[in-house]
């Protein structure tokens, strides 16, 4: 039986790679006739729970790729993605990063989305002294200290002590200083750490933790879980979930009528337009992590132009339709990659590293380096408040106001509003 | 009240309507699983093809996402026939439905999930009634109505189905395919053509538990995975070919994961529910309504 399940699955998975391949033939037939391209292979959740984020990731690439070529490539060389459907499975990682590196031979890898399926490419890049351009990973070299890792995320180094600061520092804008606090996370490696800096900062500011949970993520009612944290009153609840449940957490708060001053944390979901698009007044004055909110503070040279060309795309690509996420970021890896191969004129994976490790990098998401471990030097992890919402139209999320960033201090664009649940 | 009881009563009730939910998603598996011994692992998978079907269907015509499911189940009951056919021509007819049947609906379910990935996209999809978001509250209890129209849904399929079962003439030869393919030979009654029948009847009850689904969260194409486990579960426990025990099991479920996730966290409850199957198979192997063969 294993054996032909296996075989099924890798039926399928070399329908979905033709598949994916001929999307890349569609979107650069000119490729086909180059000669000698760089080859850039990547492993990317193009099917199961993380598709939604790894289609978007994919697209921006496409999008790089087509302007680098247009341009003439890079050192004279067209680029060519190189890329195959993980599922989402972290146990399929490692054997793709294998074919890529050792059978396609392609001349650089890049990381799948994010933290749960980098962890498993990492010791076949690492065998083999490859230098390693990760997307949206949080700590994962905090393990394998490898020095030619590089993540682009905004969590940078320290995430128990860095990642929930904004957050609080939003909490301390309330009228009367908050002193207790509800967290909830999801069981994955993610959710735990940004659950991991919630206690640590509330600890540190005195604020008492009336419930502390996690959950997993077959849960299918949450409202158990918000009854629970209702019944202890708390003036601030931090959430660290996922999409699915995401959603189940917030219908199932307004089901309740929960009320907190503060009520978010770190929700990946209301960042994507599906989310945005179901829930629309429902997310009035929640407070959540964010990489990008299309404020003044953010209009980073380049990132109005990108997301435009993006928007056009997504909805033939099936893919999130504002690309308010992770996208941008996307696209600034690839970005890191040619600014590091344009300054050394080669291929050659120390001299990617070392570049990687002394430069500053000038992207469509702003400037930034790296650390020792590979991670931005300096975090900035946005906080950001959903304001105004009348209706479903996504439009507004093109614009600015819709959701204002309130930390970091330095990118601030609106003031707080509470507490969640009153009208926007 | 006593805010431990208010918890308590509100566990209960929410563990209900969610139970009712779980009703939905495991009545179809009853019929395949429990009564022809098919092992339809892409059962959830074909109720979450029900529920994009119901989004695209619903949201085009601006119909509520219930009724759309009610009305697209005898498209559902084609499917499910198609793929019976196939799956008898090729491995139950050569006797080999045990474990390369089984491979079999494993690539049902892959191909289901990776299509619907082709054919939407990865994205989350949503079709929110206007009562999805209204909450009755009773004294201290809430129902709110985005899990209670699913579970009365859920009730309703199950009752009728119930009575089709019990009432007519191929309902009592579903129940007797069951128990002795052979002996229906003997009464001249095609056991191949009622089994069709009533694996078309199982996917159409995927097709009703897709639209409970819809309403009750957004889906996308990998919502399924997490209801695999509990809808066997959910079938073994109640007695595979008991339609009732199917009830009761999946309102027990629906009870012990909410209460647990109310008053010891949520990390608990599948483990839990989980620890209750076992209990119940421990004590009655042949599930809770189910009879010693």
């Amino acid at each position: 039986m294993d054996h032909l399940t296996r075989r099924q699955f890798g039926r399928l998975s070399l329908a979905a790679a033709i598949a994916g391949a001929g999307q890349v033939a569609g979107v650069f037939p000119a490729l086909a006739q180059s000669a000698n391209p760089i080859r850039i292979g990547f492993a990317m959740a193009l099917s199961g729970g993380l598709a939604g984020n790894g289609r978007a990731t994919l697209l921006a690439y496409q999008i790089w790729a087509q302007e680098v070529n247009a341009r003439g490539g890079i050192l004279g060389r067209p680029v060519q993605l190189v890329f195959y459907d993980d599922q989402t499975q972290p146990g399929l990682v490692p054997g793709i990063y294998t074919k890529l590196l050792d059978v396609d031979k392609v001349d650089i890898v890049t990381s799948p989305y994010a933290t749960a399926m980098i962890a498993p490419a990492m010791p076949v890049v690492m065998q083999r002294n490859v230098t390693f351009l990760t997307i949206f990973g949080a700590g994962v070299n905090e393990a394998f200290k490898y020095d030619r890792h590089f993540n682009v995320n905004v969590v940078g180094d320290n995430m128990k002590e860095t990642y929930a600061t904004g957050y609080f520092e939003v909490a301390a804008m309330l009228p009367a200083p908050p002193r207790s606090i509800a967290i909830a996370a999801v069981d994955n490696e993610f959710a735990q750490k940004a659950a991991e800096s919630a206690r640590y900062h509330a600890k540190k500011r005195g604020i008492r933790i009336v419930y502390d949970r996690s959950y997993p993520p077959s849960t299918v009612d949450f409202t158990p879980i918000i009854r629970a944290m209702q019944s202890g009153r708390p003036d601030l609840v931090f959430i660290a979930s996922y999409p699915p449940d995401s959603s189940g957490l917030v219908r199932a708060a307004n089901e309740l009528r929960f009320t907190p001053a503060i009520f978010g944390g770190g929700l990946v979901g209301p960042q994507l337009a599906s989310f945005q698009s179901q829930f629309g007044p429902l997310l009035n004055n929640l407070v959540t992590w964010d990489v990008y909110s299309p404020e003044p503070t953010m209009d980073f040279p380049g990132v109005a132009t990108f997301l435009q060309k993006y928007r056009e795309l997504a909805p033939r690509e099936q893919t999130d339709l504002l690309g308010n996420y992770i996208p941008p970021y996307a696209y600034a890896q690839m970005q890191t990659l040619e600014q590091t191969l344009t300054r050394i004129g080669k291929i050659d994976q120390a001299a990617m590293a070392a570049d990687m490790h002394a430069q500053e990098f000038d992207t469509i998401v702003g400037k930034f380096r790296f650390s020792a471990l590979g991670e931005w030097a300096e975090p900035r992890n946005l906080f950001v408040q959903f304001q105004g919402i009348t209706d479903n139209e996504l439009e507004r999320y093109k614009r600015p106001g819709a959701k204002v960033i309130l930390a970091p201090a330095s990118l601030k664009s609106g003031s707080l509003r509470t507490p969640y649940g009153a009208a926007g | 009240m006593d805010p431990d009881l208010v918890l308590l009563l509100n566990g209960i009730v929410s563990g209900l309507l969610l139970g009712g939910l779980y009703a939905a998603a495991a009545t179809g598996l009853a019929v395949s699983f429990g009564m022809l011994d098919i092992v339809n692992i892409a059962h959830p998978a074909l109720m979450v093809m029900g529920a994009f079907s119901v989004v695209l269907i619903g949201t085009a015509l601006g119909l509520d996402p219930l009724l759309v499911a009610v009305l697209q189940a005898p498209l559902f009951y084609l499917l499910g026939i198609l793929i019976y056919g196939v799956y008898h021509h090729f491995f139950e007819k050569r006797g080999e439905e045990a474990l390369q049947g089984l491979a079999f609906f494993f690539g049902v379910m892959f191909i289901i999930e990776v299509g619907l990935v082709m054919a939407f996209g990865p994205e989350q999809r949503f079709l929110d009634p206007p009562y999805a978001f209204i909450t009755w509250r009773i004294g201290e209890i809430d129902l709110p109505l985005r899990m209670l129209a699913p579970a009365l849904l859920a009730l309703a399929a199950l009752g009728a189905l119930h009575l089709y079962l019990k009432r007519s003439f191929t309902g009592l030869a579903v129940a007797a395919v069951a128990q002795d393919a052979e002996a229906l030979r003997l009464m001249a009654v095609n056991p191949v053509r009622i089994k069709r029948l009533a694996f078309g009847l199982s996917v159409a009850l995927a097709s009703i538990a897709g639209g409970a689904l819809v309403v009750v969260q957004p889906v996308d194409p990998s919502s399924g995975q997490i209801f695999i486990g509990r809808v066997f579960a959910i079938c073994i426990m109640g007695g595979m070919a008991s339609l009732p025990g199917c009830l009761t099991a999946a309102l027990l479920f629906g009870v012990v994961e909410n209460v647990t996730a109310t008053f010891y966290g949520p990390s608990w409850s599948p483990a839990v529910a989980f620890g209750w199957l076992l209990l119940v198979l421990a004590f009655r192997p042949q599930g809770l309504f189910g009879r010693m063969a």
